[in-house]
């Protein structure tokens, strides 16, 4: 099928708007200077003084940290949730949704406040455990909703001819209905480890001296200036995720045609 | 699989070698006075303006680092990027910090509000350095709570290629030559802080008359402003974009260091000078700690190399002996005490003044916006409405179905 110029052109433009600006920051991250807007020489300074940085490594580790935790927690916590609705009647089920739906609509900003005000009302010092007890909350429901519809894809025959075939309830769950469900497990987990990656709004609320996550770092560099060490580490962020993506779409595709030639 | 473990090995050892720590030699410490609190594991929280502190890029002194060296106490340091922000996390009673760096006017209304602790000044035998003349400033007139780390002032910074005339004066803000080529300050208190001392009012004034004479000079001001930008001058400065900006000295130096046309002038009706300074919060732990922390941003050597870093002004006498003629003889960082006298810092003011620069500001800021005090009733009538008709219909049409059953 050939395509029209104007659908090209359409493409273009999104693909120019989504990009421009990341190459823009990786651009300036070269830059030798200060400025975001004049370009005075090429220099690999700010990629050197970033790993000096005490500062932006800490907060960088924080948030990797806050990050890795919390995704674990909230998948472990969301698959467990999500089978559970699964099981449950209609009303109730239509119920515990909407209930899951409700942090995702609220504003953040509510859900940051009120968190901080529980966890002071409660006398819990603010820290780690906060931020990652917040965390938790946010993720969870991206966990459910990425689990539930392949619950409901999943052929309920299959697990009842497990237990048919011997198996007990728990090795019917454990050898059929996860990995059936794996996908929708792994994408929740993919999708809380970002959300919670670069969460601002309730990281702000809820963080304390020591555990500033990286982008509240960035936000307090706005009085002076934000440092070009910020776009050495964005492009390496960027670079990072870029190979990551690149590696798991060709290992997918590997193992697809490897199973094409076996059914060959 | 091998060759990919191997890959991230190297990686880890080059990034370890990058991370070697920068050493906090050569500097002159009173071994006794900083080694009292060794080997007792204790940690102090700190918190600063982020890029407010030398931190040990391009080979400067790491001053977290160099008091860890020197005194075994442990700094936890985070950062903030407004006044509010850390008024409001004190107050919210979550947070733990034993240093906060406010400034002028917060000090005062935390001093107001008992959120801050009398220092013990004999703790703090550095103090000694600081010139008297910025001590007992009016935020603070018994210096019992704060310690000044930084000073500035505020001024205008303009592009010598697109300003010919001389330039000492507020009203040059507000000249229709300059009209798309002026920027001006987002926040209400600078703004009517300038416009009241080009008005020669107070900064500082409670007088709802002149707050309002000022707010109908910014209104006048307002088609001449290209826009409203805190941090963007710097780019906006730099790139040419813009003529004429209010700003602080101290960033106005950086800019001019990137962009050679710029120039900087006091105003000669007066200006604000603002000062940033040590305090330690009511949440404090571990105040004979944190006052350490003080008396060692106060060495002479430490404050020399966050002057540096930061390119503001100092108030320590000895780390302004330490700094190069150039910029001690600089008048954009340090200017004559003849400009200085008209100059105000600007001190907390009454919960009601505050309500009425707020309002007057947003006033300000939507007079041409007239669109949106009518725009938004339309809209929420025209999305009611749109709801109402798609439930009649379909309503009506489950009225139909029902009787084609």
């Amino acid at each position: 099928m050939k395509k029209s110029w104007l659908s090209r052109c359409y493409v273009g433009l999104v693909m120019f708007f989504l990009y421009v600006p990341i190459i823009v920051l990786i651009v300036y991250s070269f830059n030798e200077n200060k400025s975001r807007g004049v370009w005075t020489g090429f220099s690999l300074k700010w990629y050197r003084e970033l790993f000096h940085n005490e500062i932006i490594l800490q907060s960088l580790s924080n948030t990797l940290i806050v990050a890795v935790i919390s995704a674990i927690l909230a998948t472990l916590l969301g698959t467990a949730a999500a089978i559970g609705i699964f099981s449950m009647g209609r009303k109730a089920r239509s119920l515990a949704m909407n209930i899951t739906y409700f942090p995702i609509i609220n504003p953040e900003i509510v859900m940051g406040v009120s968190l901080m005000l529980l966890f002071a009302m409660c006398g819990i010092s603010l820290g780690y455990l906060t931020l990652i007890i917040a965390h938790v909350t946010f993720c969870t429901p991206y966990v459910i909703l990425n689990v539930m519809p392949k619950l409901r894809q999943m052929d309920n025959h299959i697990y009842e001819a497990a237990l048919d075939l011997g198996c007990s309830p728990m090795q019917a769950f454990y050898k059929v209905i996860i990995p059936e469900i794996m996908p929708g497990i792994l994408s929740g987990l993919m999708m809380s480890f970002t959300y919670s990656l670069d969460d601002f709004i309730i990281s702000y609320f809820v963080s304390s001296s020591t555990s500033q996550t990286l982008p509240i770092t960035i936000y307090s560099m706005t009085r002076r200036k934000v440092s070009p060490e910020i776009n050495a580490l964005s492009a390496i962020i960027f670079v990072v995720v870029l190979v990551i993506l690149i590696a798991v779409n060709v290992y997918g595709a590997r193992q697809e045609k490897q199973q094409q030639k076996r059914y060959l | 699989m091998k060759r990919f473990v191997s890959l991230v090995l190297a990686a880890a050892a080059c990034f370890s070698l990058l991370c070697l720590p920068v050493s906090a030699d050569g500097l002159d410490l009173d071994e006794s006075y900083y080694s009292r609190f060794r080997g007792k594991d204790i940690s102090i929280n700190v918190y600063n303006w982020g890029e407010y502190i030398s931190d040990g890029s391009d080979d400067t002194l790491d001053v977290n680092a160099a008091f860890e060296e020197a005194t075994g106490i442990t700094v936890n340091y985070s950062t903030f990027a407004t006044n509010e922000e850390l008024y409001a996390k004190l107050k919210s009673g979550g947070a733990d910090f034993d240093i906060v760096i406010p400034s002028d006017y917060m000090i005062s209304r935390m001093i107001q509000e008992e959120m801050l602790l009398p220092l013990n000044l004999e703790n703090i035998p550095a103090l000694a350095n600081i010139d008297p003349r910025y001590l007992n400033a009016d935020y603070d007139p018994d210096g019992a709570y704060s310690v000044p780390y930084t000073w500035g002032t505020v001024g205008i910074i303009y592009n010598t290629t697109m300003v010919d005339e001389v330039v000492d004066s507020w009203e040059i803000l507000w000249d229709e030559k300059y009209t798309n080529n002026v920027l001006m300050f987002s926040n209400p208190r600078d703004a009517f802080g300038i416009t009241l001392k080009k008005l020669g009012y107070s900064l500082n004034t409670t007088d709802e008359l002149e707050l309002r004479v000022a707010a109908e000079e910014l209104k006048i001001q307002k088609p001449i402003v290209q826009a409203y930008v805190m941090d963007e001058i710097f780019d906006k400065m730099q790139g040419g974009e813009a003529a004429l900006a209010p700003y602080y000295a101290g960033d106005a130096l950086t800019m001019m260091d990137v962009n050679p046309d710029l120039a900087f002038a006091t105003p000669k009706e007066g200006t604000n000078i603002f000062y940033d300074a040590m305090c330690i919060p009511s949440s404090c732990q571990q105040k004979e700690a944190a006052e350490m922390y003080i008396n060692f941003m106060c060495e002479a050597e430490v404050a020399a190399a966050n002057i540096e870093y930061i390119g503001y002004s100092t108030p320590n006498a000895a780390a302004y002996a330490l700094l190069d003629e150039e910029t001690q003889t600089n008048p954009i960082s340090y200017p004559d005490e003849e400009l200085k006298e008209n100059m105000e810092a600007y001190i907390a003011l009454p919960e009601e003044t505050n309500l009425l620069l707020d309002t007057l500001w947003t006033e300000i800021l939507t007079t041409d916006d007239q669109f949106l005090t009518w725009m938004m009733p339309v809209l929420l009538v025209a999305g009611c409405v749109a709801s109402v008709v798609k439930i009649a219909a379909r309503k009506r049409r489950r009225a139909r179905e029902m009787a084609d059953y």
